[in-house]
């Protein structure tokens, strides 16, 4: 055995799901990129805080409230040294990506927004990072503008550039596409918008498990991603936020924590981050994002992009041969995700049958509808991977791929 | 994988290579579209009722979806020809129970005929919805004289 195939051995013992069977067959799960297994050492963390410490933060002067309050804000310094973001009451705890961008929508841009006004956006966004923005627009008569892709699924960055005029109060950008794995150009982007004076929220749930982020090199204003995504727990995600526009910004909801003092006649905001956390929040899910982050870490991009990529070129290139079969999604630059279709066999035909030999996979429109009308199918079917995944994983994959055509031929 | 093999079985994948019926029915006096959003699934049925003796003449489909939608709306209108609209409403009833009905229990299930095939479905909940769309489609044709959409999704 290989020294790499031995660490990541290693890794998978980490992630006891891995070793269920499915149909009586091993797991072979790849739809990581709709949600990552979680590691041992997460899911301990957070019965370790209802076994041991489970109270509410920022509230009680017992020991339980304290040790509470320690370690879900000891959650907020890991990710802000992950992502090097300069100071911690930039990170806002939310309930996922798409929480945060919502919360942006409202918070920040819809004030700021006039009849005329537009917001960009590209033709490559998770329904998430679209749907707001349609709501904002329709509230203020602002207009929304959808950067197209090319036919390898790339953003076309000179219809960006065209369409960065003076009407335009906001651009929004996935950086990895979910269902094309394409990864965009986002510091270039930043650029071009700082340049005209215009903000950017970059959309991470997709990139922030696969690519070492610096938020201070990408240079983007908001950054939102969910960590389910990232080997943590569901219902939490994190807004990043540069300082003068979080103090700028009204809050979102308003309740308990996020205030400082409260009368019936006027009610005195809390400082960052806290204005932006009303309410209770997840405890158990920050507390146990910031164990995933500091496994992440641990890991190492330097692995953790190299094995991805291996496992990304491995699938592209077994997948090519299979006779019949199309990858939609060919950028230069790509994240470990690859999207296809079957001629005469229907991605949800597909599904099922590698679900029978254990092959977990996403089928259909991944909440990316646009995308499926530029390419012309109605679904496709994605294997996305993550650093525990094997290249015998892949093979499996494809010989239950080749059992499918061959039932449907 | 028995369960497979039951879910797709010869006459299953035979409808969906060569689906009955298939087309549009440009002299239909019922008309209904279906869609299936997750999946993109989408379904046209035309259904031809002769006002006299309430009897279904034709029945046609159109649309594009997994092998599970197409061929279950292939059969369906295999067996719909010369039906009157009570029996038709009667057979969805049939074929609604069995996609949804307790895999376990194969009491109920004896005389199904030609629905025996939708056993299979059954031990693939995800898959009910995959099926049964062209049935939804037909009965809102059915109840509806003008064309009226379906979703399988509440929007
Ligand atoms: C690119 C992208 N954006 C946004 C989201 C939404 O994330 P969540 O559902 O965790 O809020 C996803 C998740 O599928 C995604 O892939």
């Amino acid at each position: 055995m290989s020294e790499l195939e031995e660490k990541i051995l290693e890794i998978r013992q980490d992630f006891p799901v891995l070793n269920r069977l499915v149909y009586g067959k091993p797991l072979v799960y790849l739809d990581n990129a709709a949600t990552t297994q979680k590691p041992k050492c997460v899911i301990s963390a957070i019965s370790d805080y209802y076994l041991n410490y489970n109270s509410n933060i920022h509230r009680g002067v017992h020991r339980l409230s304290q040790e509470a309050t320690d370690e879900y804000e000891k959650s907020r310094k890991i990710i802000k040294e992950f992502i090097n973001a300069n100071k911690t009451n930039e990170i806002i705890f939310t309930r996922g990506t798409t929480e945060g961008i919502n919360l942006v929508a409202h918070s920040y841009v819809r004030p700021r927004l006039k009849e005329g006004n537009e917001i960009v956006i590209t033709h490559m966004e998770h329904h998430s990072n679209i749907v707001p923005w349609q709501i904002v627009c329709e509230e203020t008569g602002a207009k929304l503008r959808v950067v197209p892709i090319n036919d390898a699924g790339e953003l076309i960055f000179e219809e960006f550039e065209k369409m960065f005029t003076d009407k335009v109060k906001f651009v929004s950008v996935v950086y990895v596409s979910n269902s094309l794995g394409t990864i965009n150009p986002i510091e270039e982007i930043t650029k071009k918008a700082h340049s005209q004076g215009i903000p950017v929220l970059v959309d991470a749930a997709q990139s922030i498990q696969h690519i070492k982020t610096d938020i201070r090199k990408l240079g983007c204003d908001f950054m939102v991603f969910s960590g389910h995504k990232i080997y943590g727990p569901t219902g939490i995600g994190i807004l990043y936020g540069k300082e003068n526009y979080l103090e700028k910004m009204n809050p979102y909801q308003g309740g308990g924590d996020m205030i400082k003092s409260v009368s019936f006649e006027r009610t005195i905001y809390n400082d960052l981050p806290y204005k932006f956390e009303a309410g209770t929040p997840n405890i158990e899910g920050a507390i146990g994002l910031g164990k995933a982050i500091e496994y992440v870490s641990q890991i190492g991009f330097d692995f953790i992009t190299e094995h991805e990529s291996e496992l990304l070129k491995y699938a592209q290139e077994k997948l090519s041969e299979i006779d019949g079969l199309k990858i939609i999604g060919n950028a230069a630059r790509k994240a470990s995700v690859v999207s296809f279709v079957l001629e005469n066999v229907h991605p949800h035909d597909v599904g099922t049958m590698l679900d029978v030999d254990g092959v977990a996979v996403r089928t259909g429109h991944h909440c990316t509808e646009p995308i499926m009308r530029r390419f012309g199918v109605p679904a496709t079917t994605r294997a996305s991977f993550a650093f525990y995944n094997t290249k015998q994983e892949i093979d499996i994959l494809v010989q239950s791929i080749q059992k499918v055509i061959k039932m449907f031929s | 994988m028995e369960e497979l093999k039951e879910l797709y079985q010869q006459v299953i994948l035979d409808h969906n290579k060569n689906p009955r019926n298939f087309g549009e029915l440009p002299t239909c006096n019922r008309h209904a579209e279906g869609h299936n959003p997750l999946c993109g699934d989408q379904i046209e049925v035309f259904i031809l009722v002769d006002e006299d003796t309430g009897k279904i003449e034709d029945v046609r489909f159109k649309g594009a979806g997994c092998a599970i939608s197409k061929a279950s709306a292939s059969i369906m209108t295999t067996l719909l020809k010369g039906k009157t609209i009570e029996e038709a409403k009667e057979l969805f009833e049939q074929f609604h129970k069995v996609v949804t009905s307790d895999p376990s229990s194969n009491a109920d299930i004896i005389n199904l005929g030609k629905l025996a095939v939708f056993c299979g479905v059954r031990e693939f909940p995800a898959r009910v919805k995959c099926a049964s769309l062209a049935w939804h489609t037909m009965l809102n044709a059915l109840d509806n004289h003008t064309t009226t959409k379906v979703s399988t999704e509440q929007v």
